[in-house]
């Protein structure tokens, strides 16, 4: 009778002045004071020293004259279309999977809303700083392609909810479609590798090395955790020598003992040589991520499956990995981060990539004494790609561990035939 | 029924060993054909195998020494020279990264709005670019920028500053400076032992006793400071018109090298550093706080040794990255020993040799640092009973 259903109301919301917020946060107490100052200061001195170097002493003009070159370096200028469609293959297979993942929200929420708001004014305002309307257009169209493939793969992915599990799947193949149509394989005409230069250089052997290295990786890791003395030892060493070794030694030994160690007669292609280098490299560390992956898997799932009379492969390749490699995937994303970044060091090996070409530029006699101008531009571009991936990665992560407990049992009572 | 013999080709044990026979005669076969090709090409080439090219003149000149040199000693002289920069600057860079990256790492958790977010960013601009941009920034549009060595910068302290690098005040190596530098090595570590015993004597008998200690200890002290202030033959750098001589010369290239890698390790450790501080539960704070103990006493005493813990292993990856990056100096012509070694591969073109002097030299460095700081870890550890 007297079941008083209890009152639950929000806390009291604490609304703070800005005085009060100032005082709380800047001015608390004497040394707070002090050090709020001395930030102030030190922000005010570095925002107006490099302000008005930018403005009154740096001399922009390089930038709009050797936009091309950074962007896709001596890459056919009359086969540049080529390179759009592979980034528009891109461009859909990430929209795609993006609508895929969220297919229980609004696909344009506010944030999803704001990143494309400010995308685009990016793309309108930089690039009609630095390049012609026709790849303004053409960058907005890409744009559209990415939201248009989100509401496709969100309704695709209601339709069919285990979708999710195929996305990697998806992208090996978006992403070996779009190499085929910038090398041209498919139509156009065919460039050679070690005419790519520039961001593309950089994105194009960060991606194919950590392809590549994938397979080799999880064997590695897969072999050290083996109970096979020879076979573990062979791993332990591989991965350890590797990891004690500067990439820049790899990348050097890949340029010259390649060609050496193949016969003669085998011709081999600079930037091939240093996806070897990147693949060996990038393969050793994988395998300690995964190894940590494998880790997490409880010995109970390689129990049960052996208990279900499983063979070692089977247990390995369709209990074990799964998990094991659902449970890295935020890792492998920041290893591909430090991949993009270390490709810089195909700068000191000779190769043009991003920032090898802005070394190029800077050598020509022309555009002298501008690195300052030249370097900065290129951080931007490299802190803009790496900040992006590893905002994506977090909400990556969240997105992977949350839906377990949270999502899909919503999801089965709304449609009980949908498992 | 007599029981049934598994078969050899089923059996889980013979499988084994098969199994790892296999892939080492695969390994075997694969580097059989590799080391033929090599060598095959290498005879194409001419180049004959052994270390004896050690021995020879190097012939070529390092513009930042830290030992003797000059262009008409031996290859290998040449490597021991790189080898004591790449250690000079490894060195140097694990003691200032660990440094700023405990300032920064503290002021991203601290209670000051703007002080977290000018950590912040800092710690995501240095962590989204790469180093090498980062060295060519410093070095291109930083060091060499200042005015040239005919006009140098002057700054407080008898510092120099061109687009050669600086000149600092440093004590003049003589017998009066050995002399010195002796009495104030002594008198810390002699401090350090009469404080350790001083706490012992306090923690047994409790209160604070020990005040002949405390005595015996600021005498030490008050050595030392005379010692370093008097003692040490301070030598000034002076200019002569068109170049800077005296002091100590710290050039341009080690001098970004120096900066690049302080200033991007120090983001990564400030994570380290800040994920270590995060890690230690509330609990500990309020603790301390209840106990009456001051934030700054409770940092130091409290969360930090604790903190510690989770801390040492990531950071030793970090100090292993460090010196492993610092083989990026061949980006700015830094004569670490990656790029005297390769400056040898060039003019020689024992590029085998070269690579397996390389690697052992690195891997050795890395083994060094990790013995150390394992045995860091293990002293820091919990002693459970």
């Amino acid at each position: 009778m007297t079941t008083t259903t209890p009152q639950f109301s929000a806390p009291p919301v604490n609304q703070l002045g800005p005085w009060a917020w100032a005082k709380k946060n800047l001015f608390s107490s004497w040394f707070n004071t002090l050090l709020t100052i001395i930030s102030l200061l030190l922000l005010i001195w570095v925002t107006t020293s490099l302000l008005g170097w930018a403005l009154t002493q740096a001399q922009w003009d390089v930038l709009p004259s050797n936009f091309r070159l950074l962007l896709v370096g001596r890459y056919p200028v009359e086969f540049i279309w080529q390179v759009w469609l592979g980034v528009a293959v891109i461009a859909a297979v990430g929209g795609f999977s993006w609508g895929v993942l969220a297919r229980q929200a609004r696909l344009l929420d506010r944030r999803a809303l704001i990143t494309l708001g400010v995308l685009a004014a990016i793309i309108v305002v930089v690039l009609a700083l630095l390049t012609n309307p026709v790849s303004i257009a053409l960058a907005l169209g890409l744009l559209v392609l990415l939201v248009l493939t989100g509401f496709a793969g969100q309704a695709i992915g209601r339709a069919k909810p285990q979708l999710g599990t195929w996305l990697p799947l998806l992208w090996l193949v978006g992403f070996l479609l779009s190499f085929a149509l910038i090398r041209g394989l498919i139509i156009g005409r065919t460039v050679r590798l070690d005419d790519l230069g520039g961001l593309l250089l950089t994105i194009l052997v960060a991606a194919v090395s950590i392809v590549l290295s994938f397979p080799l990786g999880v064997l590695l890791a897969l072999g050290r955790r083996s109970d096979l003395p020879v076979i573990r030892g062979l791993s332990v060493l591989y991965i350890e020598v590797i990891r004690g070794l500067p990439l820049i030694t790899i990348l050097f030994a890949s340029q010259l003992l390649v060609p050496m160690a193949l016969p003669p007669q085998i011709r081999t292609e600079r930037v091939m040589r240093a996806i070897v280098g990147f693949t060996l490299f990038s393969a050793a560390y994988l395998a300690e991520n995964v190894r940590g992956g494998l880790q997490s898997v409880p010995r109970g799932q390689s129990e049960a499956a052996k208990a279900l009379g499983m063979n070692p492969l089977l247990t390995t390749s369709l209990i074990v990995l799964p998990q094991a490699l659902k449970a890295v995937i935020p890792t492998i994303v920041g290893q591909f981060i430090s991949l993009f970044k270390d490709t810089s060091l195909l700068a000191i090996v000779g190769l043009t990539e991003l920032l090898g070409m802005g070394q190029a530029i800077l050598a020509n006699p022309q555009y002298l004494g501008r690195s300052g101008e030249v370097y900065l531009f290129i951080g931007l571009i490299y802190f803009l790609c790496c900040y992006a991936m590893s905002s994506a990665s977090r909400r990556l992560e969240k997105q992977l561990s949350a839906p377990r407990r949270a999502v899909e049992p919503a999801l089965t009572t709304a449609r009980p035939d949908g498992g | 029924m007599d029981e049934q013999k598994i078969p050899f080709w089923r059996d889980d044990r013979v499988l084994k060993i098969v199994g790892q026979v296999i892939v080492l005669a695969v390994i075997l076969v694969i580097g059989a054909i590799i080391v033929n090709n090599v060598s095959v090409n290498l005879r194409r080439l001419g180049l004959p195998p052994g270390f004896g090219f050690l021995n020879s003149p190097a012939g070529f000149s390092i513009g930042d020494t830290a030992i003797p040199y000059s262009s008409t000693d031996t290859f290998g002289r040449a490597l021991l020279v790189g080898i004591v920069n790449t250690l000079r600057v490894a060195l140097l860079g694990i003691v200032l990264a660990t440094l700023l990256g405990i300032v920064v790492g503290i002021a991203r958790l601290s209670n000051n709005w703007l002080v977290r977010q000018l950590a912040l960013v800092y710690v995501e601009i240095f962590r989204n670019t790469p180093l090498l941009l980062q060295l060519f920034l410093i070095y291109q549009a930083g060091f060499l920028k200042l005015p040239s060595i005919e006009n140098p910068l002057r700054l407080p302290a008898a510092t120099y500053l061109s687009n050669k690098g600086m000149h600092i005040l440093w004590p003049a190596s003589s017998l009066r400076t050995t002399i010195a530098l002796i009495l104030i090595v002594a008198s810390i570590i002699l401090g350090l032992i009469l404080w350790q015993r001083r706490l012992k004597v306090m923690e047994l008998q409790g209160g604070s006793v020990g005040r002949n200690y405390q005595i015996a200890v600021i005498a030490l002290a008050v050595i030392g400071v005379l010692a370093l202030l008097f003692g040490l033959e301070w030598e000034a750098p002076q200019f002569t018109g068109n170049s800077v001589d005296g002091g100590l010369y710290l050039s341009s290239e080690f001098g970004a090298l120096l900066f690049g890698l302080v200033f991007y390790t120090a983001a990564f450790i400030a994570e380290v550093v800040r994920a270590g501080i995060q890690s230690v539960s509330k609990g500990q704070w309020e603790a301390s706080q209840a106990l009456g103990l001051q934030s700054g006493l409770t940092m130091r005493l409290v969360v930090f040794p604790q903190a510690l813990r989770v801390m040492i292993p990531p950071l030793t990856s970090e100090y292993l990255n460090l010196a492993k990056n610092s083989s990026l100096a061949a980006g700015i012509a830094f004569p670490d020993f990656f790029q005297v070694a390769f400056t040898i591969n060039n003019q020689t073109g024992r590029v085998l040799q070269v690579l397996l002097l390389i690697m052992i030299v690195y891997l050795t460095i890395n083994l060094i640092i990790s013995l150390i700081m394992n045995g860091l870890n293990q002293r820091v550890q919990i002693k459970e009973r």
